[in-house]
C-alpha cells in the first residue's frame, strides 16, 4: 500500500533527533512492549510481512507522532484482535482510554501465489526497471524507486515474495537482487556521486 | 497533605496501553515467568555494537579475514559467534579514501541485530529515513561526518533479507594496536555510516 511507512526521499521532517549514545530502551515501557510483541507473534503466528504490514495500515497521523515502540504496541495488539486473542473492547477498558489500533487490510487475500521462479531473470551489470505500479497491500519494494532504471549489483539468492505471504498461507519463492540507482536517476535534484541500492524481488523488475 | 500524594505518578496514554496488553496476556496465561525480564536483559545486555566492533577490529588486525567478511559476511561474523535473527543474510561494505557506505531502511528498521543491537531511536524515525536516500551528503553533514566533496556515496536500503554492516577505516596511528584496544575505538555510528573515525 502507498503508506505513510514508506517515507524514502519525502521532505519537510528536519533535523535527525541524533545521539552518539542512547540507551537501548529509553523508557521501561518500550522494553516491555518489545517483548509483548514477541508473546503475541509467538501466540497468533502470522504469516511473513504480516506484522510488518500492521505497521503500515496505522493512520499516518498516530504513525508520525509515535515512537517505533509504540508502533510495534499497535501492530501487535491489532494481530491479536484480528486473530481472535483479544477484543479491542477488552483493550481499552483495561487501557482505560481509547487504543487505537491499525486500520483493515486493504488488498484481498492471495490465493494462487503462482509458481516459485528459481532461476535469476537477471544478472550482475544488468539494466532494470522498476514496476510502475501501487499495490494495495504489503510489499517491500519502496515508492521512490517505482518507474526507475538502475543495474543489478548483486543476486541474493531466493526468498519468499513478502506480498504474496503476507495476503495468505502461500508462499512463492524468487529471487532477490541488490540494484543500483543513480541519485540523478531517482531525483531531479540528485547529487553527484551518490548512489542508493536497494534490495529487490525478481516481480519487482523488469528488462530495461 | 497535597492532592497528589494521595496518586500514584501519572502513567501516559502509551504505558497504559502497554500495561493493558500485558495484563490481559498474562491472564490467557501467555507470557511465561520471567519472559519480559529475560527478553529486556537480553537485549540490552547480549546484543550490541561492541559485537560489530569485535568484527571489525578482526577485519582490521587480519588481511585474511577482511578477504572472507567481505565475500561472505554472514560466514565470516559467525566465525566470532555471531548470528541470527535479523542477521542471517550479512553484506559488508567498506570504506575506503574515495567511497563511504551509509545503510538505512526507508520502509521500516531494518537492521543488523546480532552484531549491532537495536536500532537507535533516530535511526527508525522519519527524518533519517526520509533523507538518507535524497541528500545523503548534506545529512551526514548535519550529522558530523564531513565527507571530501568529491568522495562517492553509497547509500544502502535494507528493504529485502540481507542486512548491511560499514566496514570503517582503520584510523591512522593505530599501528600495533591489540584488537581489543581497536574495538574500543569502533563506534555504532561508524558501522551504520553516519560517522568516520
Amino acid at each position: 500500500m502507498d503508506g505513510i511507512h514508506d517515507l524514502g526521499g519525502m521532505q519537510g521532517f528536519g533535523a535527525v533527533d541524533h545521539a552518539p549514545a542512547e540507551p537501548v530502551f529509553h523508557e521501561p515501557w518500550e522494553g516491555r512492549a518489545r517483548a509483548l510483541m514477541e508473546v503475541v507473534l509467538g501466540a497468533v503466528l502470522p504469516n511473513g510481512g504480516e506484522f510488518r504490514h500492521a505497521i503500515e495500515r496505522m493512520s499516518p497521523g498516530h504513525y508520525l507522532t509515535s515512537s517505533y515502540y509504540e508502533h510495534w504496541l499497535t501492530a501487535a495488539a491489532t494481530l491479536a484482535v484480528e486473530h481472535g486473542l483479544l477484543t479491542r473492547e477488552e483493550l481499552e477498558a483495561r487501557a482505560g482510554g481509547a487504543f487505537p489500533l491499525s486500520g483493515p487490510v486493504l488488498a484481498p487475500p492471495v490465493t494462487g501465489p503462482g509458481d516459485d521462479l528459481n532461476e535469476p531473470r537477471f544478472r550482475a551489470g544488468d539494466q532494470v526497471r522498476v514496476r510502475e505500479w501501487h499495490p494495495p497491500g504489503h510489499t517491500r519494494c519502496p515508492r521512490y524507486i517505482r518507474g526507475k532504471t538502475g543495474v543489478v549489483v548483486r543476486l541474493d539468492g531466493s526468498y519468499s515474495l513478502p506480498d504474496v505471504e503476507a495476503h495468505g498461507s502461500g508462499r512463492r519463492h524468487e529471487p532477490t537482487y541488490s540494484v543500483r540507482f543513480d541519485a540523478a536517476e531517482l531525483w531531479s535534484d540528485g547529487q553527484h556521486g551518490v548512489c542508493v541500492h536497494v534490495d529487490l524481488w525478481d516481480s519487482y523488475l523488469e528488462p530495461a | 497533605m497535597s492532592e497528589s500524594a494521595h496518586h500514584p505518578a501519572a502513567t501516559s496514554p502509551v504505558e497504559q496501553r502497554v500495561a493493558a496488553l500485558e495484563a490481559l496476556l498474562t491472564e490467557r496465561g501467555l507470557i511465561p515467568e520471567g519472559f519480559i525480564e529475560q527478553t529486556i536483559h537480553r537485549y540490552e545486555s547480549e546484543i550490541g555494537p561492541m559485537n560489530g566492533a569485535t568484527v571489525v577490529a578482526r577485519a582490521w588486525a587480519d588481511p585474511q579475514y577482511k578477504q572472507r567478511l567481505l565475500a561472505d559476511g554472514t560466514a565470516a561474523i559467525a566465525e566470532l559467534g555471531f548470528g541470527g535473527a535479523e542477521g542471517d543474510h550479512m553484506v559488508v561494505v567498506e570504506n575506503t579514501p574515495a567511497v563511504h557506505n551509509v545503510i538505512v531502511c526507508t520502509l521500516c528498521s531494518c537492521y543488523p541485530w546480532p552484531t549491532l543491537g537495536l536500532p537507535p531511536a533516530w535511526y527508525k524515525d522519519p527524518p533519517y529515513r526520509a533523507r538518507m536516500v535524497r541528500e545523503p551528503r548534506e545529512l551526514l553533514a548535519e550529522m558530523g561526518c564531513e565527507l571530501p566533496e568529491d568522495s562517492e556515496i553509497r547509500v544502502w536500503d535494507s528493504s529485502a533479507e540481507v542486512r548491511y554492516l560499514v566496514l570503517p577505516q582503520r584510523p591512522a596511528g593505530t599501528a600495533g594496536m591489540t584488537e581489543d584496544d581497536l574495538a574500543a575505538l569502533v563506534t555504532r555510528d561508524s558501522m551504520i555510516g553516519v560517522a568516520r573515525l
